[in-house]
């Protein structure tokens, strides 16, 4: 068969989602003279992805069941749009075998596996029953029906710990671990719970628990005429809550032995289904080296950069090429016999905060800048400087990737880059990245699925700037402040900075950042040229130098300068640094009386639906007692009090949409003066 | 255009000796000006700060735009005499809301923040800055009233502090008063005259008399929340237009009304480039002479005060004992008298009066550099008619109506002092470097010629000159001269508007530039009669 490549009728893809998977298919696509179609919901109206497109259909909306789930229109959007392809990316509709039906039904090429070998794999309960048919090694495991639980020796069978997983399941949802058969009721009952709400499919099973396994998975490539190949593997045991933030390929853990043999699985898995296009095949590996069948992802995988990496190849184009029914082409061989070259390092960059239980970060991106000039990183984000991070979507903000000889030289690059990178306006895990990455066990590759528990999360997500950088940090803040309020300022511009012509006190700013309240204290030479002395809560910060624009803060401390860029936005000011970076909130000068937080208000953590008042004003509550549940991101978060006390205020009801910081409700402690920290009094979420 | 060039070698020992002995100076003012910050000391401050009190110089910190100028006047009013250095009072010009404005503030630290005659004195000064520049006025109000065994200074005159108040507000000035504390009796009328009034909750009290007087009058019992509580005039008498909840809300009720003043400044606005001097002006206070006897080139001061260096010298070549010229500072074009050597005579007269109506024909404000010993006497110089031409001057100085900035850089003697602009001549601000000196003439000369006059009476009467008794009233003369001449003792007096340190003396004239741009500037353009 000729190994000439077309793209038979391709003209116009329709993409089937948003975010950074929406413009890398379009980026390809763009490059292969194919025209691109953006579809968005109302809180995408003004995203990258939209932007970049030839055209775009809006999806009126916002809720993913609103937009991007409803294949009806969707299927409208590509007619009108004059479509003749929908890719559909992953997550969303991407795994949906009747809604690749309904594409091919249309009459438009569907981007992805035929829609039967997508249902074959869509049941976790029913591809293992293949997989196993198929020879492939698998887990044992258990079918919850209906409303009974298995008996105690089936499930003993399985050995304690068991994994109570979704059957339509994935990210981690509506999955849970039993240690033992007293939790197991409990487990179940959650398990389904959240399953039915995500998935609209309660049903779970349960598995042979493998404790800190890696997850290894294989890429493999099928054409329409019986070709498979399998392009070598990825490991993404780097884990949050079954959510993969590192990976790479190939697997430091992986023998050519072990490759074989994961290649061939992957090869059987995917003919046992009769897959076509670009897929994954999932397995865990135990601590003895054995790979077992998790599940196969029918579409092409968020990770797939780093394969792209170390094969040269392009997915998104051979996608688009076997899907048109171009047979599987040369290159892609002779990657397969070329083997993996270097290798490469994904990390995730999600606006979540990792030291408050991954909770969301929304709103405004102010400033979103990887990639420093000259860096080879690839940047595949979703997002742009100005963006708005939405609540209703996945808080994934890009996927940065090192391609590099050594897997020490890609994880030390990428962690450079992501250590540079600006990201203002949300909390993101960039530390948490950084200090995974530059981790002595991660670096020797001992990674494995139980890699940020055992390592400690606290102090993987520590923030990079340590207490002293904070402390210059506050001062660029400061400084910088200080430079645009005199470049603005009405009158008197020209005169130095803060002249005294009998100075009483610095001129003080307050900040909080990190947990902590700084006040600087500064005074500017007589000739307003630089700060003669700068002070953190009282305490003179040893500077030789100090060079100050609106923009950019040097501080020269023992012979060394630092520099730092700064911006504002609101009330914060960012700093980004040699030692980290960090978000400063100025606390308001003039508090007005009736926005003063008294103490005891429970503040929303995050924005989110009410969706339970757990107190009613007047009654008493302990410390710890939940007020109100929010929910946001598909997740509950809890907002407890504070203290113990009496329920004066209850400022909401539910079924109210609330923004960060909105008051909750306020608790009046039993004691006028009731011992109260910070972070107890403003309340927080707990995910549950 | 000319940029002035400079000729001073930072290494001679006549810098270095200047540089030591004005280092002296400085040391001692910064020692006054560190009491006045003081307050009433730590005793009362702790005392202040215990009940919850922002001191008088906190709430003027907050009041103020972060990093903005606050230009402190009059801040060793009273120095020297029975009352508390700064006489018990902090007032300046600030920026608030972008809106430069006189504050004043009591200190209650001192004696309760009672008015002695030195703080009606510096208030009668502010009032005058305020509605010659059209500033408006912020009182920070916390006081006990005048100082009582002192009324007799202060109770007639002081009168004309509330009436300044309401001439203030009559000539659209507005008048924002925020009452921190206690505010009676004759004090009552501060807020009372006020266009805005802020009191705080619990805080303030506003009464013409209290419980006790209210009762010796009328029998009457009361409490002094019914008599002057801040929500008894919120709510009741309404003479609080704004309730605060407490004083950092009162100051935050302040500006908001600053902002909402719709001020603008009428002025033409600075229209040069502001850039520094070429030259340091750390190197002032080597220029400065230690000793008041020796000139300096007030070239190499304006080198380090005006923008770029830039001055166009006029009349270079004549009456070249004073220099006359245009320059800009922070960007405000300015004319410039300056003495040179010392001595004004005839052709100086002349040069200054012609100098003066040019100003006035285009609107530009005069800056006077004081450094003179008088205008020349003798023979010769009487019978050219040089108090003709002195008059001419004081005439000149007298009529212009641009606005006079006033610098005493060494010496003001004579009628010097008046032809160079001396406070009875009304400069909008007049500053003194710490060497400088002012006296009707030279304490030497003075003592010199109350000796000659004793001389001539001894002969006239026959009676023999105790030569003794001279030297001794001579010395005693000199010192006392001397110590009147001081700038501590002048400024102390409110005769000038602070002592500046030579170093800040680009900025001092750079906010007085920009303070007088709040007021149109219209040069007269018809004088008084000229004797030519």
């Amino acid at each position: 068969m000729s190994t000439e490549t077309s793209t038979q009728g391709i003209t116009t893809v329709l993409v089937a989602n948003r975010g950074e998977i929406a413009r890398r298919i379009m980026r390809t696509a763009r490059a292969m003279g194919i025209g691109t179609v953006a579809v968005y919901s109302d809180a995408d109206r003004t995203s990258p992805h939209v932007e970049e497109a030839d055209l775009a259909v809006r999806l009126p909306g916002v809720s993913p069941g609103d937009t991007y789930l409803r294949s009806d229109l969707l299927l409208d959007a590509a007619a009108r749009a004059s479509a003749d392809a929908l890719h559909p990316g992953y997550g969303f509709l991407s795994e949906s075998g009747d809604f690749a039906r309904a594409v091919s039904q249309a009459g438009l090429i569907w981007v992805g596996p035929p829609a039967d070998a997508i249902d074959a794999m869509g049941s976790k309960i029913g591809s293992k029953e293949i997989m196993r048919a198929a020879g492939v090694p698998t887990l044992p495991s258990l079918v919850v029906d209906g409303d009974e639980l298995p008996s105690q020796d089936a499930v003993r069978g399985l050995g304690w710990p068991v994994l109570v997983k979704a059957s339509a399941g994935g990210g981690g949802r509506g999955m849970r671990v039993v240690p033992n058969s007293g939790y197991l009721a409990e487990a179940v009952e959650g398990a389904r719970r959240e399953a039915a709400a995500a998935f609209g499919d309660g049903t779970v099973f349960l598995e042979r628990y493998v404790a800190d396994p890696r997850h290894i998975e294989v890429q493999v490539l099928a054409d329409a005429y019986g070709e498979t190949v399998a392009l070598f593997e990825r490991e993404c045991s780097i884990q949050r809550r079954h959510q993969k933030i590192v990976e790479e390929a190939p697997s430091p853990a992986v023998s050519p032995e072990l490759r074989r043999r994961l290649t061939e699985a992957a090869v059987a898995a995917a003919r046992a289904v009769g897959y076509v296009n670009a897929g994954t095949v999932e397995f865990v590996v135990d601590r003895n080296g054995d790979p077992f069948f998790l599940e196969m992802n029918t579409r092409l995988q968020v990770e797939h950069p780093v394969t792209e990496a170390v094969t040269g190849l392009d997915l998104v184009r051979l996608q688009l090429l076997l899907a048109a029914g171009t047979p599987m082409p040369d290159e892609v061989r002779d990657a397969v016999a070329a083997g993996p070259r270097g290798h490469a390092i994904e990390a995730r960059l999600y606006a979540e905060d990792p030291t408050r239980d991954w909770l969301p970060s929304t709103g405004r991106l102010y400033r979103f800048e990887v990639g420093s000039p000259g860096s080879a990183v690839r940047v595949d984000s979703g997002v742009q400087s100005g963006s708005v991070v939405s609540p209703h979507y996945d808080p994934m903000l890009a996927k940065v990737v090192a391609h590099a000889p050594t897997r020490t030289e890609a994880s030390a690059s990428l962690a450079g880059e992501l250590a540079r990178a600006r990201i203002h306006g949300l909390v993101t895990n960039r530390d948490l990245l950084v200090r995974t990455l530059h981790h002595p066990a991660f670096v020797a590759g001992a990674t494995d699925t139980g890699f940020l528990d055992r390592h400690g999360l606290d102090r993987l997500a520590a923030p990079l700037a340590d207490e002293a950088a904070v402390s210059r940090h506050a001062a660029a803040a400061a400084l910088a402040g200080q430079a645009s309020r005199r470049g603005a300022a009405r009158v008197q511009r020209t005169i130095p900075s803060g002249f005294r012509n009998n100075a009483f006190r610095p001129q003080q700013v307050t900040f909080d950042v990190g947990g902590r309240t700084l006040t600087v204290g500064y005074r500017f030479d007589r000739f307003g040229r630089e700060p003669m002395s700068v002070e953190i809560d009282g305490e003179p910060l040893a500077l030789d130098t100090v060079t100050v624009g609106a923009a950019d803060v040097a501080l020269t401390t023992g012979g060394v300068t630092r520099r730092y860029l700064v911006d504002r936005a609101g009330a914060s000011t960012f700093v980004d640094g040699p030692d980290g970076s960090s978000t400063l909130v100025e606390q308001v000068r003039f508090p007005r009386p009736d926005e003063r937080v008294s103490e005891g208000a429970a503040l929303a953590p995050m924005p989110g639906t009410v969706v339970r008042v757990g107190v009613a004003k007047g009654e008493r509550v302990t410390a710890g007692q939940v007020l109100v549940v929010l929910e946001a991101m598909k997740m509950e978060h809890a907002v407890h009090a504070g203290q113990a006390g009496t329920v004066v205020e209850v400022d909401v009801s539910e079924g109210d949409q609330v923004e960060t910081g909105r008051l909750l409700a306020v608790v009046e402690a039993d004691t006028a003066r009731a011992e109260t920290t910070g972070d107890q009094t403003a309340g927080h979420g707990d995910s549950r | 255009m000319p940029v002035l060039t400079t000729t001073i070698d930072p290494n001679s020992d006549v810098f270095r000796a200047n540089q030591r002995a004005l280092s002296e100076a400085l040391a001692e003012v910064d020692e006054q000006l560190a009491a006045a910050r003081a307050g009433g000391g730590e005793r009362y401050v702790t005392r202040h700060k215990e009940r919850g009190k922002l001191l008088a110089r906190e709430r003027i910190e907050l009041l103020l735009d972060p990093d903005s100028a606050f230009l402190e006047l009059g801040a060793l009013a009273g120095w020297g005499t029975e009352y508390a250095v700064g006489a018990s009072s902090v007032t300046g010009i600030g920026v608030v809301e972008g809106v430069e404005c006189l504050i004043s503030a009591h200190d209650p630290t001192v004696r309760g923040g009672a008015m002695n005659p030195y703080s009606f004195r510096k208030g009668a000064r502010a009032a005058d800055i305020a509605r010659a520049n059209r500033l408006p006025v912020v009182n920070l109000v916390e006081s006990g009233g005048a100082d009582l065994p002192a009324q007799a200074e202060l109770f007639i005159p002081g009168g004309r502090a509330f009436r300044d108040l309401t001439r203030s507000s009559a000539a659209a000035v507005p008048t924002v008063a925020l009452v921190f504390g206690n505010s009676t009796a004759g004090g009552a009328y501060v807020p009372g005259m006020s266009d805005y009034i802020v009191m705080i909750e619990q805080r303030s009290k506003v009464f013409l008399g209290g419980p006790p007087l209210v009762k010796m009058a009328t029998g009457e019992e009361s409490t002094d929340e019914e008599l002057g509580g801040a929500s008894m005039h919120a709510r009741v008498s309404g003479l609080a237009d704004y309730l605060a909840v407490d004083e950092v809300d009162a100051i935050r009720l302040g500006r908001q009304i600053v902002s909402r003043l719709n001020y603008r400044k009428r002025g033409p606005g600075p229209t040069e480039p502001a850039d520094e001097p070429l030259h340091d002006p750390s190197e002032l206070l080597g220029i400065a002479s230690a000793d008041p006897k020796v000139p300096f080139d007030p070239c190499e001061v304006l080198a380090r005060v005006v923008d770029g260096s830039r001055f166009d010298e006029f009349k270079p070549l004549y009456g070249s004992s004073l220099v006359t010229g245009w320059a800009s500072i922070h960007g405000y074009p300015v004319g410039i008298l300056a003495n040179h050597r010392g001595v004004l005579f005839s052709e100086e007269s002349h040069k200054a009066t012609q100098f003066i109506q040019l100003a006035n024909q285009i609107d530009v404000p005069l800056v006077f550099l004081q450094n003179t010993t008088g205008y020349m006497v003798g023979k010769d110089y009487e019978q050219a008619g040089i108090i003709k031409h002195g008059a001419m001057m004081i005439n000149a100085v007298s009529n212009s109506s641009v606005p006079h900035l006033t610098l005493n850089i060494g010496a003001s003697y004579g009628a010097g002092n008046y032809g160079m602009c001396g406070r009875a001549y009304d400069p909008r601000f007049l500053f003194a470097w710490p060497n400088a000196r002012s006296a009707v003439m030279g304490p030497a000369q003075l003592a010199g010629v109350l000796s000659i006059v004793n001389r001539q009476s001894a002969a006239a009467r026959g009676v023999p000159f105790d030569e003794e008794a001279d030297t001794t009233m001579r010395e005693l003369v000199e010192a006392q001269i001397e110590a009147e001449s001081l700038p501590l003792f002048l400024s102390a007096r409110l005769y000038d508007d602070g002592i500046i340190d030579p170093r800040d003396t680009r900025t001092v004239l750079g906010v007085c530039l920009s303070v007088i741009d709040n007021q149109p500037i219209r040069g007269t353009r018809g004088y008084g009669v000229f004797r030519p």
